[in-house]
């Protein structure tokens, strides 16, 4: 079994044991057990509608402390685009990038840079006709996760490109390499994050054997830091200046990443219910005529992240507002540079892995779900979320998987009672022979008594 | 156990229900363990027999058996029926109403491509009375 590392986690103490995150999350991978929630963490893709949607603030990303920094002798920013929609009236991206370094950065790489190269190593590949149409982007760790455990006929068209982030790390500390010459582990990447899957896409990542980001702060945690130190900078000199144009930055809010493409034959999804039903579509060809299909997890794109302060429609907005004047875009590729080949190609290919399957043995497997078709019959229908699973074919599969028992629903716990009860009457109602009347006398007795 | 029924019935009033027999056939295949390839066949496959239903035969049942080595699918309707199945099977004839096509559907490719995506098919159809339509995917 495959180890695997969730950044959604829970805060055993709020949990109240409720049924909201069960019911919400897109992969079933929630129960209740012992008035808790429990992730059954080989289906879950970190997608963060738990953290959403619990009214009790027991569902919680993992992330670093802001003082992770201290621990890097040289430690760099990234920040994502989408951080830059978090704040009113920023008109200037200089401002929150020297605002980092005042924080105790000693450096900055936009995440919205490494966006313009993924972008432009997009396009000279999507020009190649190496890649399989629609190419799905690579770029939500959620999105990617998913298609690996419930689309793998769709694992073919999946960008398999790293995502900026990712880039951004890279390039990141290969210059500082040079630039302190110090050794690489002296130097932290230190990501500003709007999301919990991309925590996860650090610590346990697709499509590369390892990730070069060493800690992830949150945009929540970092954000009432930055604000006091944004008014001093914004009248100083600036130190650094931004590398992004309004390509990069657009990638914080959904479309964003397919308007890089300078091609409009895309199609852009966001909020994970609707990328299912796009990929559901997809894998019964239901469109073809594509050339790229954007997903993102969250609504809005990464500025609906969970790790966000802004309304993410609020924040897509001042994205706009601050991209306008920005040249279209500031970084570009040459279609053969070897150097970026090891930065951004995938080492590691995409592979199914079937969560979801009854049972290794095919036989076993459909004697199990004709079981559960069975016991799903049987079961009342309300899915009322009362058993700790999302529905009653979702108790049904527990049942025939082991994990679970039909007396946990209320319904048939009802029906038990209701026997017992039966039972209890009958033994109330029972008397003993010898005194029961108004009963026909034994032919048999009455023939002993003749002899 | 040597095989595995499932049923659904395709409701005709409502095209926006079509595709659900379909989807639920690709979730209980992913269950089973059934290679990548052979549910994207069955689900294409399927989904375009749910919509010519619709679009032709105010809906019906489909049932569909599952073996170790294939999938077996009825589509079974009470339509008009087709009368000329031989000019029915090719690429884009159609006898779909307009505002059907006003859709996007009606292009002509919904047998052809239930022909492509499935090992065997086989159509039975009596004009006025109805059409069944038989594939098999091999596994």
């Amino acid at each position: 079994m495959q180890e695997f590392f969730h950044s959604v986690t829970l805060d055993k103490d709020k949990c109240q044991g409720c049924i909201n995150c069960i019911k919400r999350c897109p992969t079933e991978a929630i129960r209740v057990r012992n008035k808790k929630a429990y992730i059954i963490t080989e289906r879950c893709i970190d997608c963060g509608e738990c953290i959403r949607v619990c009214p009790h603030h027991a569902k919680k990303a993992i992330f670093d402390e802001l003082s992770v920094i201290d621990r890097y002798e040289y430690a760099i920013a990234l920040p994502a685009p989408s951080l830059m929609a978090q704040f009113n009236n920023l008109e200037d991206v200089d401002i929150v990038l020297n605002a980092l370094l005042k924080f105790g950065f000693d450096d900055v790489y936009e995440v919205a840079k490494a966006a313009e190269i993924v972008s432009a190593v997009t396009r000279n590949l999507m020009k190649s006709g190496k890649l399989t149409k629609p190419v799905i982007s690579s770029a939500c760790p959620a999105v990617t996760r998913l298609i690996r455990v419930r689309f793998p006929g769709l694992i073919e068209h999946v960008l398999p490109l790293n995502a900026p982030i990712e880039v951004a790390a890279r390039l990141a500390k290969k210059e500082a390499v040079k630039k302190t010459g110090l050794p690489a582990d002296k130097i932290g990447a230190v990501f500003i994050s709007p999301c919990a899957a991309k925590v996860t896409a650090t610590k346990m990542p697709l499509g590369t054997r390892k990730s070069a980001v060493d800690a992830v702060l949150a945009v929540s945690e970092i954000y009432p830091k930055l604000f006091p130190l944004m008014k001093e900078v914004a009248n100083d000199e600036p130190q650094i200046t931004s590398e992004a144009g309004r390509i990069g930055l657009s990638w914080g809010s959904s479309s964003g990443e397919s308007s890089g493409l300078i091609n409009d034959n895309y199609l852009a999804a966001d909020g994970i219910e609707n990328v299912i039903r796009v990929l559901e579509d997809l894998e019964d060809e239901k469109f073809q005529d594509v050339d790229f299909i954007e997903l993102n997890a969250c609504n809005g794109g990464c500025v609906g992240g969970v790790l966000n302060v802004e309304n993410p429609y609020v924040a897509k907005t001042k994205l706009k507002r601050i991209r306008k004047n920005l040249p279209v875009s500031m970084n570009h590729v040459e279609p053969d540079d070897l150097d970026l080949k090891d930065v951004i190609i995938w080492d590691t290919p995409l592979e199914y892995v079937p969560v979801l399957k009854l049972d290794d043995d095919m036989m076993t497997a459909m004697e199990k779900m004709a079981k559960i078709e069975e016991i799903t019959e049987q079961l009342e229908g309300l899915d009322c979320g009362s058993c700790g699973a999302p529905s009653c074919r979702a108790l049904a599969e527990d049942v025939v998987r082991g994990l679970a028992s039909t007396d946990d629903c209320i319904f048939n716990f009802k029906s038990n009672i209701q026997t017992l009860l039966d039972d209890v009457h009958k033994i109330e109602e029972y008397i003993p022979r010898p005194f029961r009347t108004g009963q026909k006398e034994n032919k048999e007795d009455g023939n002993h008594d003749a002899d | 156990m040597n095989s595995l029924k499932l049923t659904y019935e395709v409701d005709g009033e409502d095209f926006t229900r079509a595709g659900e027999a379909s989807s639920n056939v690709k979730k209980q295949l992913r269950k089973l363990g059934i290679s990548p390839e052979a549910i994207r066949k069955v689900a294409i496959a399927l989904y375009e027999g749910e919509i010519n239903m619709v679009i032709h035969a105010d809906g019906g049942n489909i049932d569909v058996e599952i073996t170790p080595q294939k999938i077996n699918m009825v589509l079974k309707d009470h339509g008009k029926g087709i009368a000329d199945i031989d000019k029915a099977m090719q690429e884009g004839y159609s006898t779909a109403p307009d505002e059907v096509r006003s859709l996007g559907f009606g292009a002509g490719m919904g047998l052809p491509n239930m022909k492509k995506y499935s090992d065997e098919m086989r159509i039975e159809s009596t004009v006025g009375v109805g059409t069944t339509v038989y594939m098999t995917v091999n596994l």
